[in-house]
């Protein structure tokens, strides 16, 4: 988070005046001490008509096709340049949704907290929650708060689930892919997996590595209502990076792809920062980024479209949908060789050398 | 970066392509010896860009695949059984053992750790005085140094809850036992400029001249291992057979003398047994007797019998150059990366996961 930003939330959010300094099993009780810690600054800090009625569940007016997705997050460190663990869990699902073509509207927020948690901390995380729903546009209307003991928890835990009506225009779905399609990037890769991975591995660069996070619904619904029918599939290659998401919708569609690495974006300091721990950029998570299939004829116009946008200004076109290779996604490399692209067995792990 | 983007030119790339084409005139075997080299040309689409007369053979030279299997076992009970804190390079996690992987031991609650360096293992150690922590200290003479550093600078801080179990490898020997199989059909060699890095290019010369095979020293990159391969392959036309240093840009003749030093002092040199190949004399390093209380064999009970290897793996076949992956019944069938029979199905600069994943194979 950049010290602007921070500064920001703590003059405009200050941290209430608590008699404890650190979260506890019995805040998770559903006694007193959850009250006080809700009643501190949750429901004043999230507030809206909604939520506010504090009933066991939140009543919504939703009319028309609705999306509805649910992410969890476990992220450690919980704070990371770039953000915190409440923005992605916000930015996490309002994605997910804006994926669907649909325009987030509310969310369940759902905190496991390992206790030992100190409240500042907690409160940090409210704040940054508070406004990503802001710049989303989302409210949350329900929530719950658990307490585990120390030891069976990593700080913090959070589930967010939301719902929002599909936009009029959008024609979002796997089926919608057609021969030919170019594949669209919003942006540069690897960026939220590496700041995570260099805060861990205590590595330092000329400039830091901030995560991407941040919510993409605004940017999606732009292009949605200017090219609709031509934005065939959105999706965010979150966990698994850009290689996973493509080959999940190969192997699903029975589509080919040809991606080329030349037209990949990163950022320098990603790519030396991969190259430094021995992992491939294709396979590291981003927060702040989708993969748009658009129709040849408009991609194009897309591409300008998006690259107006703050979250598209590095936006490329990495490659089409081809007829040859169905259900496999070739990359050509930098000097020109081809290699099939093929999910990870597991998680990425560095090579020895 | 410029160190990156120079070395993987389209441009260069090409010319260095036509040049091979128009060098090779009948068939030749190339064997790279390092896993970063097959690693490099599976990842850089290489193998299919090169002219059908040369066939790559991917060696034995992935430390991960190499490492015997009760050394493993070894591991994987020193973590659950002695409750050690276990540290390791990342790739030697989802090795399989005889019973399972470290990381299948992580998640029964073993404290596994995937560090970058063994120095951080001392840190940790220095840390946690309470516990006993174990650095698998895996690789060839490339990690070496590290791993041997990290047992001087235990010593040197009085830290005695630190140890390593090493399994290191040598080059030269590997080399030498390949040629002298009497299957093998190598015509050349890119040894491991990583390798040669530490241990420099003296050691290459007898087996170039007594064994007649060109032997080209080369780095990781596209550019490199293309080079590498043209001056193997005019060496061939040629009738030539010597020791070439394509990686001249990072690798002396005499190698670093600080850092051999450093590996004399803790290691000595010893028989090592290569997973899925057998023993090979003089191939590995162990722990000097001055260093002994840093021997995790010696400091702990770890007496684990010698399990047998899946009989249906032939990964000292493949290893050998004598049969590709997709020679070998199991490939792709019963043995598969979520599911490796041996282990060069395990890490990704092993050839059977090498040539799993260049194939497009699909797990379901």
């Amino acid at each position: 988070m950049s010290e602007n930003k921070k500064l920001r939330m703590q003059l405009q959010c200050p941290m209430p005046k608590l008699d404890f300094d650190v979260i506890t099993l019995g805040h998770g009780s559903g006694g007193v001490l959850t009250n006080k810690l809700l009643d501190s600054g949750v429901f004043d800090l999230l507030g809206n008509d909604i939520l506010d009625e504090r009933h066991d569940g939140a009543f919504l007016e939703l009319h028309g096709k609705t999306a509805f997705s649910t992410d969890s997050f476990l992220v450690s460190p919980i704070f990371f340049p770039g953000g915190n663990i409440g923005e992605l869990a916000v930015n996490g699902t309002v994605n997910d949704l804006a994926m669907c073509g649909a325009m987030p509207r509310y969310l369940s927020l759902s905190f496991i907290i390992e206790e030992g948690l100190p409240v500042k901390e907690f409160w940090e995380i409210l704040v940054a929650i508070k406004f990503a729903c802001e710049r989303a546009g989302v409210q949350v209307v329900t929530g719950d708060t658990k307490v585990v003991e120390k030891g069976k928890g990593d700080k913090l835990f959070i589930n967010t689930s939301g719902v929002g009506p599909i936009h009029p225009k959008a024609t979002i779905g796997a089926k919608n892919i057609q021969m030919g399609d170019r594949i669209i990037i919003s942006g540069n890769i690897a960026a939220h997996g590496m700041a995570i991975m260099s805060v861990r591995e205590g590595l330092e660069f000329d400039s830091e590595i901030r995560s991407d996070t941040t919510n993409l619904n605004h940017s999606v619904i732009g292009l949605i209502e200017k090219f609709g029918p031509d934005i065939h599939l959105l999706t965010d290659p979150t966990r698994g990076g850009v290689a996973t998401v493509l080959k999940e919708i190969a192997r699903s569609t029975g589509v080919g792809m040809d991606i080329f690495q030349k037209d990949l974006p990163i950022d320098d300091q990603v790519a030396n920062a991969c190259e430094l721990l021995g992992l491939d950029p294709l396979y590291v998570a981003n927060e702040g980024l989708f993969i748009a299939f658009v129709s040849e004829a408009r991609a194009d116009a897309v591409l300008a479209e998006l690259r107006k946008d703050e979250n598209g200004r590095n936006a490329q076109i990495i490659g089409s949908v081809v007829k040859e290779h169905p259900k496999q996604v070739i990359l050509e490399s930098a000097i020109g060789g081809k290699r099939v692209v093929n999910m990870l067995p597991g998680e990425q792990l560095p090579r020895i050398c | 970066m410029k160190y990156l983007s120079e070395y993987r030119d389209p441009e260069l790339a090409k010319k260095y392509l036509e040049e091979i084409k128009n060098t090779v005139s009948r068939p030749w075997s190339i064997m790279e010896v390092c896993g970063g080299q097959t690693h490099s040309l599976v990842k850089n689409g290489i193998i299919e860009m090169l002219p059908d007369k040369i066939t790559m053979i991917h060696g034995p030279g992935c430390p991960v695949c190499v490492t015997p299997l009760n050394l493993i076992d070894k591991a994987v009970y020193l973590a659950l059984e002695k409750g050690v804190v276990l540290c390791s390079f990342g790739d030697m996690l989802r090795v399989p053992g005889s019973q399972k992987s470290l990381l299948e031991a992580k998640a029964e609650g073993a404290d596994v750790r995937v560090l970058y360096s063994p120095l951080e293992a001392v840190k940790i150690a220095e840390d946690n005085p309470d516990k006993e922590v174990v650095f698998f200290a895996v690789g060839f003479e490339t990690t070496a140094p590290a791993n041997a550093l990290s047992v001087v600078h235990a010593h040197r801080r009085g830290v005695k809850n630190y140890a390593i179990l090493a399994s290191h490898v040598l080059v030269p020997p590997a080399i030498k036992a390949v040629i002298d199989d009497e299957e093998s059909k190598i015509d050349g060699f890119l040894a491991a400029g990583h390798v040669c890095t530490i241990m420099g290019n003296t050691e290459y010369h007898p087996l170039s001249a007594t064994y007649k095979v060109p032997i080209v020293v080369t780095g990781f990159e596209p550019l490199d291992v293309l080079q590498g391969i043209l001056m193997v392959v005019r060496q061939l036309e040629q009738s030539r057979s010597q020791v070439e240093n394509q990686y001249a840009r990072i690798v002396r003749e005499e190698g670093n003398p600080d850092a051999q030093k450093i590996i004399n002092e803790v290691f000595e040199i010893r028989n090592q047994v290569w997973r899925g190949i057998g023993e090979i004399p003089d191939s590995g390093y162990a722990v000097r007797e001055k260093y002994a209380a840093y021997d995790a064999t010696k400091k702990f009970d770890v007496a684990i019998k010698e399990a047998p290897e899946n009989p249906l793996c032939i990964s000292g076949q493949i290893m050998k150059g004598i049969k590709k992956p997709f020679e070998c019944s199991q490939f792709g069938k019963t043995c598969k990366p979520t599911n490796p029979l041996g282990a060069p199905m395990v890490s990704s600069e092993g050839a059977c996961a090498a040539y799993y994943h260049f194939s497009g194979m699909v797990e379901a």
